[in-house]
């Protein structure tokens, strides 16, 4: 037994810690949130590093039609970082899809919306 | 001794043998991340491996008490194809008697990812098991002397797609297993060996999927990879005189998911006198191999492409 737990250990220890799949850690407008005014960018933290060439998202209206300006990115000073800039958003629900690959490349993604205007 | 008739089960396999979808390995399908769950088998191909599961079973109909440590790993052959390993260590306590001590039969498993569709959370697989006949402790512990073949058929989907974007319902997900089990012998020391129909199925509730998909509640990790469920499994037996006398378990729990490894514990609840009597409980420790090493034994054997085509 001992040595089952000192291999797994050794396991555990072994792994570099920037390698896996990257999960949403925390995101500006909040996941499911309900904004008083407008936006103007979308930030995602993720919980790994990305690799900028491959990761991206989209913010759409409920007509299914694109509200970001097209310019998402990974940000040049913290890898695990994703955002890109809106046009003026009138009220209405927002939906933001992002697909990202971890350095390791590892590819994950996934949505979430946001709310603008008390209607 | 009455063999498997394979002339049924292969035209069932070659159907399913269609393409898979885009398989990513270990659970995701678009927002939604199935845990590797305790009881169920997981509706995906992957690259991991349980190092241990420690079980105090409920105490047996003829009251033996049993424990038993419990090993397994799945590793994928291509993208979309695993085989699998399971094992176990027993110990029992009959009644009256002295313990007993000793390994369970060996399970193999062949599996193939039949889709995964991100948008509706939803995935499948078919898998053919085999649990080897004298690969354990047939006279002490009961282990069976024949081999059985059991075709399964894995399910999972999340709740996602089916309701608004901010209802606090998506974060609900079901997986499933149904298989049947094929004795390569009709009975051992005048006991018969029927033929079984195995169901079995968990619910959960991601709070991962709640703080980051539908709203964020202020959940701070590592309580934001948490996952509530409930598990069931039941055993009805066909023929041979065993119709009827189901047994099962439910298995509360939760699974708490990290990036490298997870943690599960669940309490177990026999579903009828037959299952059992009072409450068991488990613990896993449970290793994402694809994360730990993505460059080696967390890679594909044959190469990070699909069975057919590429």
């Amino acid at each position: 037994m001992r040595k089952t737990f000192a291999i797994l250990a050794l396991a555990c220890f072994a792994a570099s810690p920037a390698l896996a799949h990257a999960f949403l850690d925390h995101a500006l407008p909040r996941v499911g949130s309900d904004l008083p005014s407008a936006p103007t960018t979308v930030m995602i933290w993720f919980t790994q590093e990305l690799e900028p060439a491959f990761s991206t998202l989209e913010v759409t209206d409920q007509s299914g039609n694109r509200v970001d300006a097209g310019d998402a990115q990974v940000d040049a000073k913290d890898a695990t970082i994703l955002h890109a800039t809106l046009k003026p958003l009138p009220p209405g629900f927002y939906k933001v899809a992002w697909r990202v690959v971890s350095v390791d490349t590892h590819p994950t993604e996934g949505t979430f919306s946001f709310h603008v205007g008390g209607g | 001794m009455a063999r498997l008739s394979t002339a049924g089960v292969l035209p069932v396999m070659l159907g399913l043998l269609l393409p898979a979808a885009d398989a990513t390995a270990h659970g995701f399908a678009g927002d939604r991340f199935f845990p590797a769950t305790i009881l169920t088998d997981d509706p995906f191909v992957a690259d991991e491996a349980t190092p241990i599961t420690i079980t105090r079973d409920p105490t047996a109909a003829d009251g033996t008490k049993t424990y038993n440590i419990e090993a397994d790993i799945s590793k994928r052959l291509f993208r979309d194809l695993d085989i699998t390993f399971q094992d176990s260590w027993d110990y029992a306590k009959p009644p009256g008697s002295p313990h007993v001590t000793g390994f369970e039969s060996l399970t193999t498993g062949l599996q193939y990812q039949l889709f995964i569709d991100a948008p509706h959370e939803a995935m499948a697989l078919f898998g053919l098991d085999a649990t080897w006949g004298h690969t354990g402790r047939v006279q002490a512990l009961g282990q069976p002397d024949f081999t059985t073949i059991s075709p399964t058929l894995d399910f999972g989907k999340g709740f996602g797609d089916m309701f608004d974007p901010f209802s606090y319902l998506r974060p609900f997900a079901i997986t499933g297993n149904l298989s049947l089990d094929f004795p390569t012998k009709v009975e051992s020391n005048g006991n018969p060996n029927s033929n079984n129909f195995n169901y079995g199925f968990a619910i959960e509730y991601s709070l991962e999927y709640l703080q980051h998909h539908v709203k964020d509640v202020g959940i701070s990790p590592p309580f934001d990879h948490l996952v509530p469920l409930v598990e069931f499994a039941l055993t009805t037996p066909l023929n041979r005189g065993q119709g009827g006398n189901t047994t099962g378990t439910v298995q509360p729990g939760l699974i708490w998911s990290g990036q490298y490894y997870q943690l599960g514990a669940e309490m177990i609840v026999p579903v009828n006198s037959l299952s059992g009597h009072g409450i068991g409980g488990l613990v896993q420790f449970h290793l994402y191999l694809d994360d730990l090493f993505p460059r080696s034994v967390g890679k594909p054997l044959f190469g990070d492409h699909r069975l057919f085509g590429s």
